[in-house]
């Protein structure tokens, strides 16, 4: 009984989530990536949406520590799902919220002019993911989230020179 | 063995005449980026440096947090009549450099 179920589990399509949580320090930003990079790793991605997975939730895990939680410490919560090639990441903080989100996700817009700050946040997040929302309130916190089609070939990792399954770095 | 992977993470400097090298760590992010303005700023203050090159040899990770740094870095070496340049970037760093469009107005060595 309990083995049939646990086939039925194995063969239905696959469809998950993680959740990880951490408090806003800023040498979290790489634990973050490169803990969604390992989770995204089952999806058998290429090098490149390795790559650009990492950086887009770098970028967000950032935004959370430097403007979120500016002048405290926090929560930072990451929610990833697979729903089969479709991978959604969640970076959530209940900081200080966006006041106009339309102007913090404009290119080479900065809340902090006076550090040096590219202002390209957003504008990476949207370069390397397909489809980038923010839902935000001052006081209220920010939520973003990315969807990415992880666009494996339909027999498999069949090229592993192309692979980066479990690259670091 | 030991030495590198302890300053996988560190930001090094080196002096060659009137340039500053900058050699970037492993992970080019917003934590192991700070203090590369104070750093460089203090260079400045005590030699003549007419040149920064950015070394990415070690470096295979970068968000916009360099990018930030660079830009801040030419703005600066602008106004005393210098420049910035970078060096050693693989693939991926190459990537993010063009997509931020850095190249048009910092150089390669």
């Amino acid at each position: 009984m309990v083995k049939e179920k646990k086939e039925d589990k194995e063969t239905r399509k696959q469809k998950e989530k993680m959740l990880l949580q951490f408090e806003s320090y800023s040498w979290n930003e790489s634990f973050a990536r490169v803990t969604v990079a390992a989770y995204l790793a089952r999806l058998d991605p290429t090098v490149e949406e390795m790559e650009d997975v990492k950086t887009a939730v770098s970028e967000a895990v950032t935004n959370a520590v430097v403007h979120g939680y500016e002048d405290c410490v926090g929560k930072i919560t990451v929610e990833a799902e697979i729903d089969e090639m479709l991978f959604t990441v969640k970076i959530h903080d209940d900081g200080c919220g966006i006041v106009d989100i339309k102007k913090a996700m404009e290119p080479l817009y900065t809340g902090k002019p006076q550090s040096e700050r590219s202002g390209m946040g957003f504008s990476f997040m949207e370069a390397f993911m397909d489809e980038v929302k923010v839902e935000s309130m001052p006081g209220k916190g920010t939520t973003v989230i990315m969807k990415k089609k992880i666009r494996r070939s339909l027999n498999g990792s069949n090229d592993p020179v192309n692979r980066g399954g479990t690259q670091r770095g | 063995m030991e030495q590198s992977e302890k300053n996988s993470d560190q930001v090094m400097y080196r002096t060659a005449g009137t340039s500053l090298i900058i050699i970037l760590p492993v992970e080019v992010d917003d934590h192991n980026c700070k203090g590369i303005a104070e750093t460089t700023e203090e260079y400045i203050r005590n030699r003549v440096v007419k040149r920064m090159i950015f070394d990415f040899s070690k470096t295979g990770f970068m968000d916009s947090a360099g990018i930030g740094v660079l830009l801040g870095r030419y703005k600066r070496m602008k106004e005393l009549g210098g420049e910035v340049a970078v060096t050693g970037e693989d693939q991926r760093i190459e990537r993010i450099l063009k997509i931020s469009g850095i190249y048009q107005i910092i150089g390669k060595v």
